[in-house]
């Protein structure tokens, strides 16, 4: 397996009875990125970072983490968040991030050193001391995801780590990604709001029924659709309308259709000389969005559109 | 191996400290006050009900001098084998006897279970008294030394010996089975306990994050040992409380219990290890179950047969009580589950030492397969991790060449 790569998957199946959950994923993530799993509900996303971070083992397939096959060797090197949050109610902030730490090898004296400094960075310190089930849920969340980072792991997995945040606890977050990052981690988060992915991940992949049906950059993902051109013209008819595709389709009084292959330039004079009239033209690159819903098919996209980005 | 004795460390820390810092491990020391005060309220119930529920006297219908040579014989009778002799009550004979014995067979103050009548001369009992009642036998050795003429018997003197090899067997024995009792007891009621730990866990969800950090084996470890040192705790308490209690209540103190054949000393030490080991064992049967329970209410379904288990387990150890050797009692100690309650009753009775040392072995490497055998079920049956069995894997195989065929 290659040096430069945190994670590699190879070929991951599970099946949970006659359920094949996970069906021949195979994962490269790069050492340092910032790495997204995109996909509705059911496709196996957490499966497969179960299988990542060694908590199941796979039916059949390999991986490799941070250099080793069995993940759980490397169990100091990673920080976990899962998609089901759980502490013990009764343990105090300070203390539940130290045990966390503690679980991964860290000394406890060194967990409540760097948990005190967690929680003051995140504005909770004068929750240190207060048992958790006396916090709210957004809270306890934030509690729960500095105890996957408070031993400053290699490898941050993170499921659904946006999941039941405010909008402004989802920004901390995503500036809490970028900054680990920053200092060297390697990030791999699922979620089911496309918008994060777009504004954190360098690489994603999309699974969709168990299998990867994308994994590349988001530039990637973008690339494999045309740009969109939104014109609107003072004429109503004329020779210039040859020089449309015959796709194009009426969005109110524009027209909406992929850029042709020789690009805008021929285009505008095209619509020029056809005596369009040209009164705006807007080429729109395709969000990742559109490449999900281009690559994953609507059934999918609109199951993940069930939760709206903030 | 090191990472993990780490990994269970922390989890052990955990439970140890939430366990002992909270307020129910107040409750938990406290615990066998209750049976005590139950044993008493109880007891005192039950021996007024005894007192209250008079078991009936016997009606004598005689003349005065045969009764008085009747009583005389019953209180020898009671002499010689203290309580429990049956009390004669006398009547004077009225012209009809039927109507008499009717009456007093119906009578209440005192309540009366049968009528002697007829004297000595011709006794005849009426009453509700089978054949097999031991009152018959005592009437018969009232009336009978009613009967013949009486002498003072000889007295025996006696010359007390420190010990009799009979004496010594049966109170050895008696150790042995205290000493199993108290192991039992224990251990019933923590292995109750231990069966839910994983509960805590499981429903809050932390089982995940945990499973991602260490190996479960560490899991099941760290928390069977937390609980054994907390129960450590628990029984110096109790102990030290018993053996104060038989101290300051009881003649001779601690000294008046009957030896164990190996000695107070390593009997005691051999106890501690028994206690932990048969904790270890059954806890991690209980442990193993638990895990499976996916709610606190599972738990309390299996618990009932989980119980029933442990008495049969020590039905099994106790026929080591009286006789060590007999192939029972070395089946006893042979498996696993009963073993160390088998070889503390052993230790009471035999005073080889040896055997014990393999004891340990054996039942150490059972807690190690027990544990083992838990945590893999764990990930196979609750994580539901690990490659598919080689039965499916051919089943499989066997079902994509059907469809090749197809």
């Amino acid at each position: 397996m290659t040096g430069s790569l945190a994670v590699q998957a190879i070929d991951l199946v599970k099946d949970f009875g006659e359920t094949r959950a996970v069906d021949g994923v195979s994962l490269a993530v790069p050492t340092g990125a910032i790495y997204g799993l995109l996909g509705p509900n059911g496709a196996g996303k957490t499966t497969t970072l179960r299988m990542l971070t060694g908590i199941i083992d796979p039916s059949t397939g390999a991986r490799c983490v941070l250099g080793h096959d069995r993940p759980l060797e490397a169990a100091s090197e990673i920080g976990y968040l899962p998609e089901e949050r759980g502490l013990y109610p009764a343990m105090h902030a300070r203390e539940a991030i130290a045990f966390m730490g503690a679980l991964r090898g860290l000394p406890l004296k060194e967990g409540r050193r760097r948990a005190d400094e967690l929680l003051e960075q995140h504005g909770l310190a004068e929750w240190a001391k207060k048992p958790i089930r006396n916090l709210s849920k957004g809270m306890a969340q934030t509690v729960q995801l500095l105890g996957s980072i408070v031993h400053r792991p290699m490898l941050i997995v993170l499921d659904e780590p946006f999941a039941g945040l405010d909008a402004i606890n989802q920004a901390r977050l995503e500036e809490l990604i970028r900054r680990e990052a920053r200092a060297g981690a390697t990030i791999i988060f699922s979620t089911h709001v496309i918008a994060h992915a777009e504004r954190l991940c360098e690489r994603v992949a999309i699974i969709a029924s168990g299998k990867v049906v994308f994994d590349g950059s988001v530039a990637e993902a973008r690339g494999r659709l045309r740009p969109i051109v939104r014109l609107r013209t003072r004429a109503s008819d004329g020779p210039w309308q040859e020089t449309i595709p015959s796709s194009a389709r009426r969005e109110g009084d524009e027209w909406v259709f992929e850029l042709p292959e020789g690009g805008p330039e021929p285009l505008l004079k095209a619509l020029i000389d056809g005596g369009a009239g040209i009164e705006t033209l807007a080429i729109e690159r395709p969000g990742l969005h559109d490449a999900f819903v281009a690559i994953a098919g609507n059934k999918a996209a609109a199951a993940m559109g069930e939760e709206k980005p903030q | 191996m090191m990472r993990l004795i780490r990994s269970a460390l922390v989890i052990g820390r955990r439970d140890f400290s939430a366990t002992v810092l909270s307020k129910a491990f107040l409750f938990f020391l406290l615990g066998p006050v209750f049976p005590l005060l139950l044993g008493g309220v109880f007891g005192g119930i039950g021996a007024r009900v005894a007192n209250q529920t008079d078991e009936g006297v016997i009606a004598v219908v005689s003349s005065t001098a045969d009764f008085s040579r009747m009583y005389s014989a019953r209180e020898r009778l009671a002499d010689a084998m203290g309580d429990g002799v049956v009390r004669l009550v006398h009547y004077s004979p009225q012209a009809d006897l039927r109507a008499q014995e009717k009456k007093l067979l119906a009578s209440r103050k005192p309540p009366v279970r049968a009528v002697l009548s007829g004297g000595l001369s011709h006794p005849h009992l009426i009453g509700a008294i089978g054949r097999g009642d031991p009152i018959l036998g005592q009437l018969n050795l009232i009336l009978s030394g009613a009967s013949t003429a009486q002498s003072n018997p000889p007295r025996l003197p006696v010359t007390e010996a420190a010990s009799s090899s009979g004496a010594e067997i049966k109170d050895r024995a008696v150790t042995g089975q205290i000493g199993q009792m108290v192991l039992f007891f224990l251990t019933l009621f923590l292995a109750g306990m231990v069966m839910s730990q994983l509960i805590e866990e499981k429903s809050n969800k932390i089982i995940e994050v945990i499973a991602a950090a260490m190996p479960i084996d560490a899991l099941f470890i760290g928390k069977l040992f937390a609980m054994l040192a907390a129960s450590v705790i628990g029984i110096i308490v109790w102990v030290s409380a018993g053996a104060l209690f038989i101290q300051m209540f009881t003649q001779g103190g601690v000294r008046a219990l009957p030896a164990p054949a190996v000695g107070w000393g390593v009997f005691l030490v051999l106890g501690i290890v028994y206690f932990a080991m048969n904790y270890l064992l059954i806890g991690a049967v209980m442990l193993t179950i638990g895990a499976q329970a996916s709610s606190a209410r599972e738990v309390q379904i299996l618990a009932m047969p989980a119980t029933f288990g442990q008495f049969l387990i020590f039905g099994l150890a106790s026929t080591v009580v009286g006789s060590p050797n007999a192939p029972k009692a070395l089946a006893a100690t042979l498996f696993p589950l009963s073993s160390p309650m088998a070889m503390l009753a052993r230790a009471a009775q035999e005073p080889l030492l040896w055997p014990h040392l393999l004891a340990f072995v054996w039942q150490g490497l059972w807690v190690v397969l027990i544990l083992r055998l838990a945590a893999r079920m764990f990930r196979k049956t609750v994580l539901k991790s690990g490659p598919r069995s080689k039965w499916r894997r051919r089943s499989t195989k066997t079902s994509e060449a059907a469809g090749q065929i197809t």
